[in-house]
């Protein structure tokens, strides 16, 4: 039986080009943030306001959210691709309760996370009960939650005061206080930065500290030694999607009040810059797991990145160069440097 | 069957290896000639895998030199050890049987990838090809066969596929890496025929087992490893105390001493009218609580259903179970975990083991509900259940945030035996569980359970091996073709008669 070694003996031992690449593969997100911060800061002036930087971050809270949803659906070794439909969805359907049927903001916030749970219930039925891969199933949901948007408001845009079916006008609005989801302060603070700390914390103490988080991860890691170590596999799985159903519904009553009107197109972008902060938080710390940190500190140097590129004047379609490169950089920290074995979704 | 294209002398000077700072070999130096057979003997992580490797090609990074016929050779990949004539068949058969193709498509499958096999496919063109390949080893298989999905295959017949193709490539040397674990007594036998065959034919063989036995049936010399450096080299005869000894090092090995066999009397389990197999008779059977038993048969006696239908894993279709008296019909693991029935499933690595996680969550994943009953997960408690798992089970380890992945095969198996353990079980059923597991480690886990059968639990052990369940059982129970054919406590039977009704033909 070999003795283990020593974990000092073991740094001694350590070549240094080894101890470069364990250190690139734990901090290289994190410098990549702060790089593209200090670069910013230094090179453009507008990038130095304030309201500039609190942009940053309502910015990334939407692309957080979303990508804390798909982080929980990776944690138990799926994936979920609908998060940028049932977001969308969430825009419309707040939209129509408000300014179709002239209800106030707390009964649109209800009907948006019931849509977003109803979703994520769907998604687990397809996964666990009729044994759909998850990226297939989800895929199809993403399918039938856009189309249902389109469905309920015959592809269009619910705005005040637009004509209905039958001869009168849509005489509600999008109330103050929803509108303050996205534009309302608590202290220093907006809203929805409030929203993306407080969830952000959450995620993370429901995924690492109580025995729900602890359960997902061993599915992710091996779900048949789960099983057989007594836990209900379906049950937890099911569990990860409709929370990540709920979480894309958050994500999508941001936006609403962003945008103010029931915008058809809105959360058509989400999804892939979801998956894309998920996967970059995944190697933040050298951890090569789905995590929440992670996946928030992706969000905000997608967030810094995009801003600044924009205030440097790069168009929308080379930004999209940018960010599939940084993208292809923190996968590399993953999967080619880290001496950890990354996972990723089962297989389709 | 044709000889081997060359004939060549392997051999291996000062050959080490290190992970890190971790040496797994050092200073290995050994030969491995033409027409005999050379075992390689150690107990888990002594660096017998490691050293295997780095004669397959994996571990081109080794230090010291490998020659063949005194000309020095670099492995520096699998394919570069395939063309010096060095064919390996690993331990594990899933690494090297494709799924999703078929029997034929997985013996041609070296071709497959030549330029000389054209472009043109068809399962009808290779077919004849595919039956000279299964030949090599006089596997008669039908068409029929050969079209199959290679996993409708038995593990026995995936074993030998992989082995015909090995040998269809005509190897000098051919490495055997625990050839028999998932063989049957009859298929050993036919292995070892085909052994003798090539060793006849001037094939050396490297053959790397735990089993005794097979090394001395076989071997004609044999090599000793522990912690990484040869400790002991025989030729014929073998002297096997001396070996014994050299495997473990200074342990004392106090499995010689016989067990006190001990009755149970009150019954903890019954099943009743219990099929062990599809469309075999259904089996009565009483646990006791008290005692170990010992469910013994070869590979497809009925163990694996025994022990999966038990826990619920896969539920029994037919019968019923009592529990201390009540019902019990476990449709699924938790159902059995909630009445403290536990398994230590067969396969370790598929079945139980976490990858990246260390000794604290893998020792309290089963029992969180309880840990955490209000959903926080104390990380407190956590650590004093890995260190009570460590203590109980005397596990190498740095401490309850070692890695499992990290331990040996012996190391693993305590903590997930372990891990049961601290949940006070009523009912322990452990399939196979000294499979790839050393011997200190098999007397320290075999000594844990039957302090717990004492302490007036009902212990399961089933193996294939009769050594392992003599030195660790009360109560023998010998299974074959999923019927129960023999029923006696240690006292009143031998080796011989076990073996014996092993052996019946149904």
């Amino acid at each position: 039986m070999d003795a283990p070694a020593t974990p000092t003996a073991q740094q001694a031992a350590t070549p240094m080009s080894e101890r470069i690449r364990d250190l690139t593969v734990r901090y290289g997100v994190i410098a990549i943030t702060i790089f593209l911060l200090v670069f910013f800061l230094a090179s453009e002036d507008t990038f130095r306001r304030s309201t500039t930087l609190l942009s940053v971050l309502k910015y990334a809270s939407v692309t957080a959210i979303g990508g804390l949803g798909v982080t929980t659906a990776m944690v138990v070794g799926g994936i979920d691709l609908s998060i940028g439909g049932t977001a969308g969805m969430a825009v419309t359907i707040s939209a129509m309760t408000m300014v179709i049927y002239d209800q106030v903001g707390w009964v649109a916030i209800g009907a948006v996370l019931v849509s977003g749970a109803l979703v994520g219930l769907l998604n687990a039925f397809l996964i666990v009960k009729l044994r759909i891969p998850d990226m297939l199933a989800t895929l199809s949901m993403m399918f039938v939650v856009q189309g249902l948007k389109l469905v309920f408001v015959d592809g269009q845009s619910v705005s005040s005061g637009m004509p209905l079916p039958d001869g009168s006008f849509a005489v509600g609005r999008f109330t103050p206080d929803f509108l303050a989801i996205d534009n309302g302060f608590v202290g220093p603070l907006p809203v929805p930065v409030l929203i993306l700390i407080l969830v952000t914390l959450a995620a993370w103490i429901f995924l690492t500290r109580t025995r729900w988080g602890r359960v997902m991860y061993a599915i992710g890691a091996n779900p048949e030694a789960t099983r057989l170590a007594g836990v209900s596999v379906s049950r937890y799985r099911a569990l990860a999607y409709v929370i990540s159903g709920l979480l894309a519904s958050v994500a999508g009553l941001i936006l609403s009040s962003r945008i103010g009107q029931g915008d058809i197109s809105a959360g058509n972008s989400l999804l892939l810059d979801s998956v894309a902060v998920a996967l970059v938080g995944m190697s933040v710390m050298g951890l090569n797991l789905p995590n929440a940190w992670g996946t928030s500190l992706g969000a905000v140097m997608l967030g810094i990145l995009i801003t600044g590129l924009t205030i440097a004047g790069v168009p929308y379609y080379a930004q999209d160069v940018v960010k599939g490169s940084v993208l292809v950089v923190a996968l590399v920290f993953s999967f080619t440097l880290s001496r950890k074995k990354a996972r990723y979704v089962s297989a389709v | 069957m044709d000889g081997p294209a060359t004939q060549a002398v392997v051999s291996l000077a000062d050959v080490s290896m290190a992970f890190g700072s971790n040496r797994v070999l050092s200073g290995v130096s050994m030969e491995v000639r033409p027409g005999t057979v050379q075992a390689l003997i150690g107990a888990n992580g002594a660096g017998k895998s490691t050293l295997i490797k780095i004669l397959s090609g994996v571990y081109p990074e080794h230090g010291g030199t490998i020659t063949m016929d005194g000309r020095p050779v670099r492995l520096d990949s699998p394919a570069t050890a395939r063309l010096l004539g060095i064919h390996t068949v690993h331990q594990k058969i899933a690494d090297g049987v494709i799924p999703g193709l078929t029997v034929a498509e997985n013996l041609v499958f070296d071709s497959l990838t030549q330029p000389s096999f054209g472009v043109r496919f068809s399962l009808k063109g290779i077919l004849p090809r595919a039956r000279e390949v299964a030949s090599s080893l006089d596997l008669n298989w039908t068409d029929a066969v050969l079209r199959k999905d290679v996993f409708e295959l038995g593990i026995a017949d995936q074993q030998m596929l992989l082995l015909a193709r090995a040998l269809h490539q005509k190897p000098h040397t051919l490495i055997l890496d625990e050839p028999t674990s998932a063989l049957s007594m009859a298929e050993v036998e036919r292995l070892f025929e085909v052994i003798r065959g090539l060793k006849a034919q001037g094939v050396a063989i490297l053959y790397v087992s735990h089993h005794l036995s097979e090394i001395d049936t076989l071997a004609d010399s044999l090599v000793v490893l522990r912690d990484g450096k040869i400790r002991l080299g025989q030729e014929r005869p073998f002297s096997w105390n001396e070996v014994v000894r050299a495997m473990l090092g200074d342990q004392v090995l106090d499995e010689e001493n016989a067990i006190v066999e001990r009755r149970g009397t009150e019954v903890r389990l019954a099943l009743r009218g219990v099929p062990l197999r599809p469309d075999r008779p259904p089996q009565d059977l009483d646990l006791r609580a008290g005692e170990v038993t010992g469910l013994i048969g070869l590979l497809g006696a009925g163990k694996s259903e025994f022990a999966r239908g038990v826990f619920g894993a896969t539920p029994f279709t037919q019968g019923s179970m009592l529990l201390d008296g009540a019902q019990y019909a476990p449709r699924s693991p938790g159902d059995a975990v909630k009445r403290g029935v536990y398994l230590v499933p067969e396969d370790r690595a598929a079945e139980a083991l976490l990858p990246g996680w260390d000794i604290a969550r893998t020792s309290s994943l089963p029992f969180l509900s309880s840990l955490a009953p209000r959903g926080l997960v104390p990380r407190g408690a956590e650590s004093r259940r890995g260190r009570w798992v460590i203590g109980e089970l005397d596990v190498v380890a740095t401490g309850v945030t070692h890695n499992v992945d990290e331990l040996s095969g012996g190391n693993q198996q305590r903590v997930v035996v372990g891990r049961w353990m601290a949940g006070k079980p009523r009912v322990f059923v452990l399939d196979e569980p000294f499979r790839g597991v050393d011997i200190g480690a098999r007397a320290g886990i075999s000594r844990k359970l039957r302090a717990l059968a004492a302490e007036g639990a009902a212990v399961v052990i089933t193996s294939a091996d009769v050594d392992e369940i003599l030195q660790s059982c009360d109560r023998i129970l010998v299974l074959g073709d999923g019927v129960i054919r023999s029923d006696t406590y240690i006292r009143e039977t031998t080796r011989d008669l076990i073996i014996e009704r092993m052996s019946e033909i149904a």
